[in-house]
Order: C-alpha cells, then sequence, then structure tokens
C-alpha cells in the first residue's frame, strides 16, 4: 500500500462528513428516520399511502444539493471511468444487494455504525470488504 | 413541515457528498483500492459523518417523538443473517465496480450526467428485482389477495 498524500483531501473529508452528519442528525431529530438513502429510494417501488411524499422529498433534496451549487460555484470534479455497461451491472447489484442487505453506505455505514448497531456494523465490514475485493480485482488481477 | 424538513435533511445530505468528494466515483474507488495509490479520505468523511450522527442518536435516544412531534422511527432488528451479509456483499461488489452508492447516485443525477443517470435506472431496476421476488415469496403460500404491506 502506498498513500496518495496528493489526492488525501483531510479537510474537506472531514467537513463533508460532518456536514452529512448534520443531516443525518436534522432527519433523525426532525423526522425521527434513519438516512438510509437505499431504502427512502426502495421505498418508492413499494408505494404505500402516506408514505410517499417524505421519501420524494429527500431523494429531490439530494438531486437539487448540485443544482443549487451549480448556481453559485463551479461544481466539484466529478470522474465516472466505468463504462455503460459497468455502470448498469453495478447498478443492479447496487439496487438489489442494497434491499435485501437493508441498507447501504449510509444507512448502515454512518446512520447504524453511529447507533452502535451490530448489525450495521456487519453489513458495513461486508460492503466494505467486496468493495475493496472488487477493486482489487478489477484493478490489479484483471485490468491494469 | 414533515416533507420539508426531509427535503431540507436530503438536500444538506447532498451538499456533503458534494464537499466530502463523495460524489466523484474515481475518489471513491480511491479509496477502495488498496493495493494502488491509496486515498484515505473517505475515512475520515465516515469519521466526520459518524462523529456527528453518533451525537444526533445520543440525543434522541430517550425520547419517543421528534422535535417536530413525529413518532421516532428507528429500526431495531438486531439479527445478523445471511441475508444481510450477502445483500451487503453484492452491493459492495457494485460499489467496487462503479464507485457509486445510492446517495451520490442521486446526486450525479442532478448533474444530468448521463452515466450517473445510467446508474441510477440500474439501481432503481435492482429495486424492482428485489420488489418482485419478495412479492412473488408473499403470494407464494396461498392464494391470498397480494398485500401492500
Amino acid at each position: 500500500m502506498s498513500i496518495a498524500w496528493n489526492a488525501f483531501t483531510p479537510a474537506s473529508a472531514l467537513i463533508g462528513g460532518a456536514i452529512i452528519g448534520a443531516a443525518v442528525a436534522l432527519f433523525v431529530v426532525l423526522n425521527g428516520r434513519i438516512a438510509g438513502i437505499s431504502g427512502i429510494l426502495g421505498g418508492l417501488a413499494r408505494p404505500q399511502a402516506g408514505d410517499v411524499s417524505w421519501r420524494i422529498a429527500f431523494v429531490a433534496g439530494l438531486v437539487a444539493a448540485p443544482l443549487a451549487w451549480g448556481l453559485l460555484a463551479a461544481l466539484p470534479e466529478i470522474r465516472v471511468d466505468a463504462s455503460f455497461p459497468a455502470l448498469v451491472a453495478a447498478g443492479l447489484l447496487v439496487g438489489v444487494g442494497t434491499r435485501y442487505g437493508g441498507g447501504c453506505t449510509s444507512g448502515h455505514g454512518v446512520c447504524g455504525v453511529s447507533r452502535a448497531s451490530p448489525r450495521s456494523i456487519a453489513a458495513t465490514v461486508a460492503f466494505m470488504a467486496a468493495g475493496f475485493a472488487t477493486v482489487f480485482i478489477a484493478r490489479h488481477l484483471i485490468g491494469p | 413541515m414533515y416533507t420539508a424538513a426531509s427535503f431540507a435533511a436530503g438536500f444538506v445530505f447532498g451538499l456533503g457528498l458534494l464537499v466530502a468528494g463523495m460524489a466523484n466515483p474515481a475518489k471513491v474507488l480511491a479509496f477502495l483500492d488498496l493495493a494502488g495509490a491509496w486515498d484515505p479520505s473517505l475515512a475520515l468523511v465516515m469519521a466526520g459523518a459518524i462523529a456527528v450522527g453518533a451525537g444526533a442518536f445520543a440525543f434522541m435516544k430517550k425520547r419517543t417523538r421528534t422535535l417536530l412531534g413525529a413518532p421516532l422511527l428507528l429500526p431495531s432488528p438486531r439479527r445478523i443473517d445471511m441475508r444481510l451479509i450477502l445483500g451487503s456483499l453484492v452491493f459492495g461488489v457494485g460499489w467496487g465496480l462503479a464507485g457509486i452508492c445510492p446517495g451520490p447516485a442521486l446526486v450525479l443525477a442532478g448533474t444530468g450526467s448521463a452515466k450517473g443517470l445510467a446508474f441510477l435506472a440500474a439501481v432503481i431496476a435492482g429495486n424492482g428485482v428485489f420488489e418482485f421476488f419478495e412479492k412473488r415469496k408473499r403470494v407464494a403460500p396461498g392464494p391470498a389477495p397480494m398485500r401492500s404491506s
């Protein structure tokens, strides 16, 4: 392992993380819910009366963030290297996996770990390990 | 008010992802690439988010209602089963292939990125696949009418 010090952005990472934490805090203190994005989005695939508008509002907030940012300043660098077929395959795996696993980076990784939930810690270890392994295989065993 | 608060939380979450660099799949993949030129930033994103989040959950611990008077709806299952682990492993493989998880997918869609939209469409299709099998499981035991819960 070699640390890419030139790419390491500790200040923006901590500040951005704290802002994410603030969003999680806002959501539990006002709405009484876990800010688990896969669950919020996934619930829309099974719409139930009275359970739709807050989900759409949260999703709209996420989509609106870069739009508002773009009005005031240039968006930070965003680079998607994966090809379209890879993105579709990855998206399907994320869409299925997060629903069976009951959460993703936000619900398990941030909220669940914040609550010291053993279930979420186990899920986070599993998806982190799978993520590390997948990148290792894709970048160092198969591809350049 | 409840819906407005939900929008605000999503909006702040999206801003946090942008500031943190989590909305940049190349940066996420650089974190997941332990054997390459490793960028540890994402670990600090998690640390910052968890530090603030833990405070909020501790604040809510003894309450049953939120500051808006809404009921506190936090998940209570504690069981660690195959469904949790296998699902999370599958999610991790997808995350490692693209460097995108659900939150950043929505932010990317908001930037108008065609690749972001393709990924998001696939996530929604994946949710549909899950619902299809769940629904089949629910109606399988008998000819009971389809329930929406």
